[in-house]
């Protein structure tokens, strides 16, 4: 198994160096460290989303609601922070988590409770979320320099050379590392996904373990929310507007299967640069607009076909070694 | 039925009488907005006053429902005929569902002007546009080569490939290059709207053309999301943001100087010049045809095209000596 996820891994890294090594043609400054950094970080937010998102998929369900749910939280901190401009941000940020991991949740219930498709819920609560935007918002924009200069400062602050909205993402790499290869719930996820009867007969309860994938892609979708908020400066009720496509892709090309079960943290970040490495270089290297949708859409799919290829060869050696002895 | 008709000659004999007690005293012009309460349309009031006290003998009515539908218009229409006022300048909710109740105005002997936001040609004399897409296209270059007396390299930054205003805007803007010698366009980029395509875009100009002078963005999100990439990049003073944006949003990209100046239209001036307008057409002073030219006071004269409907100004330009001023208004 673990061979398996590092080799799944290895064809992404390969391939990511390969897409680096075309652009160094067109442009060679893209590939310095320095600018390499910079990419990381731009790609810091779906990388976030993207661990969530991973962690969802995994429990065979899916969230849709996730760039509405970053767009809500952001816009909520933003009017937070223009309320009552004394307000800490560190308490901004936990509101931003907290409020995630409610909005999650709500899809978590509605999924679990009620059974309704996570498909169906996760579409009705995004109009739904971004609808709310709408309603407290007024329509109307929160701008620059109505937000504080400590609000807007957090994602910026650089340490050892990196801002913090890449630690932000680096830490949270590690934390789902560890939390789904080391914990209980963690390899819950894996097992509600891979099957469900199974997981039923060793004790976990499927929809609750579902409820907690949920919540755990909102708090992290929440917290993204005031990071992109904070990072750009602006909150109104179209931010993000498509990007939870872009989080599933990245998903998807990071060999998280759709039908559950399979995944790794590695794959969805590896998945997460692919994806941000190609919306980073495309307006360097000079392509046509219209071109570029095409080529960024060409990469998915290639992407997508060698996993899925690489996965196919792997369902098939498990007793393989046992064959073998025998 | 004949009771019905005895109540609206009741009414029309009343309103003839209450229009004539007033006309007697001033000239009353109804300055009817998208809705109430809206900062942008506030200012257009201070402008219709202030073309008030200049005309002498005009009294201004602010109104409008209070939210933007063609509905609320509607009624509010209907309420000034009754009034009997002398000329109604409107910025229309719904081109074609408010043209009725105008075009009954008209019937009445009430001039009828839009503004702003028009209304179709049956149901008004004139229409008085912000601007024209060939300003539009020669203020956008000209605010970055203000900024650059010896030339240099600008770069556009767009919303989507096919936005139809803003390749309209970028087409006139080439017609005039030639008035801007030694200011090249390198390239025209798209941001799509989205406040992270645009940033990561302005990102990428930065790093494609170092010697990059100014981007100029005619985009409301394009403008906010590049002023916030060159601050982030520690390139303010090197690259001047400037294009078509809102007081209210690029407040900070003025204070932070990533943006020196940028232009939209002044609510001001459009609620000024349409009341100089709706007071010319209803004293005679002008008649509203294809071809005539109508005084504006101090926004000079406005020449109507073939639909009647002309161009009030330049975009007007904001910068760091009337930002404060005007960003608390829309």
């Amino acid at each position: 198994m673990k061979q398996l996820i590092k080799s799944r891994e290895a064809i992404l890294t390969a391939a990511i160096v390969v897409l680096l090594g075309l652009i160094a043609t067109r442009f060679p400054a893209f590939v310095t460290p320095g600018n390499l950094a910079a990419v990381f970080n731009d790609t810091s937010p779906l990388i976030i989303l993207a661990i969530g998102q991973m962690i969802v998929i995994l429990t065979k369900c899916i969230d849709l609601s996730v760039a509405a749910t970053l767009a809500l939280t952001g816009m909520v901190c933003a009017m937070i922070n223009v309320a009552a401009p004394g307000v800490p941000v560190f308490v901004i940020v936990a509101v931003a988590i907290g409020m995630g991991m409610a909005l999650g949740a709500f899809n978590g219930v509605l999924t679990w409770k009620l059974g309704i498709p996570p498909i169906v819920v996760t579409l009705g609560t995004m109009t739904i979320y971004r609808g709310i935007i709408f309603l407290i918002s007024d329509g109307k924009w929160v701008n620059s320099h109505e937000m504080t200069p400590a609000f807007k400062a957090l994602p910026r602050v650089a340490f050892l050379g990196l801002p913090a909205l890449s630690w932000l993402a680096i830490a949270i790499i590690l934390i789902a590392f560890v939390a789904m290869t080391r914990t209980t719930l963690g390899r819950a996820f894996f097992a509600v996904g891979g099957n469900p009867h199974a997981a039923v007969y060793t004790g976990i309860n499927v929809g609750r373990t579902q409820f907690w994938a949920f919540v755990a892609s909102g708090g992290l979708a929440g917290l993204t929310g005031y990071l992109w908020v904070s990072r750009y400066a602006v909150a109104y009720v179209d931010i993000a507007l498509g990007f939870e496509l872009d989080v599933v892709a990245a998903c998807v090309i990071g060999g998280i299967a759709i039908s559950g079960g399979i995944g790794s943290v590695g794959g969805a970040v590896l998945g997460a640069i692919f994806l941000g490495v190609i919306k980073n270089a495309l307006p360097v290297v000079n392509i046509s607009p219209f071109w570029q949708m095409a080529i960024s859409g060409s990469a998915i799919i290639i992407a997508i076909a060698v996993n899925t290829r690489a996965g196919r060869s792997k369902g098939r050696v498990i007793l393989k070694k046992t064959e073998a002895e025998a | 039925m004949s009771v019905m008709k005895k109540m609206l000659t009741t009414v029309a004999v009343a309103t003839a009488f209450v229009g004539g007690a007033a006309q007697a005293e001033d000239m009353r012009i109804a300055l009817v907005v998208k809705a109430l309460g809206i900062g942008f349309f506030e200012a257009a009031a201070k402008g219709a006053e202030e073309a008030a006290a200049e005309l002498g003998g005009v009294e201004i009515i602010y109104t409008g429902p209070t939210d933007t539908t063609a509905e609320g218009q509607i009624e509010v229409i209907n309420s000034l005929i009754a009034q009997g006022v002398d000329a109604i300048a409107i910025s229309a909710n719904d081109p074609d569902a408010v043209a009725p109740a105008l075009k009954k105005a008209m019937d009445r002997g009430i001039t009828v002007i839009s503004w702003d936001s028009g209304v179709a040609q049956e149901g008004r004399q004139m229409h008085l546009n912000p601007s024209s897409n060939a300003l539009i296209g020669n203020m956008i270059i000209k605010l970055a080569a203000d900024h650059l007396p010896e030339g240099g390299q600008v770069a556009v930054l767009s919303a989507s490939a096919t936005a139809t205003n803003q390749n309209i805007w970028i087409d006139e803007m080439n017609k005039v290059m030639g008035n801007y010698p030694g200011i090249e366009v390198v390239t025209t980029v798209y941001g799509d709207d989205l406040a992270d395509k645009s940033y990561r875009e302005a990102q990428g100009l930065m790093q494609s053309y170092p010697d990059l002078d100014a981007i100029i963005a005619p985009t409301s999100v394009g403008i906010v999301a590049a002023a916030q990439a060159v601050a982030d990049a520690g390139k303010i003073g090197q690259i001047n943001v400037t294009g078509l944006g809102l007081p209210s949003e690029m407040a900070g990209a003025i204070e932070s100087g990533a943006s020196q100046s940028f232009a939209i239209w002044n609510p001001i001036d459009l609620g000024y010049s349409a009341t100089m307008i709706a007071h010319a057409l209803a004293t005679g002073a002008a008649t509203a045809e294809p071809g005539a030219s109508i005084p504006m006071g101090r926004m000079g004269s406005v020449t109507l095209d073939d639909t009647n409907s002309g161009a009030m100004a330049d975009p007007f330009v904001y910068d760091a000596s009337n930002i404060e001023q005007f960003k608390s208004i829309f």
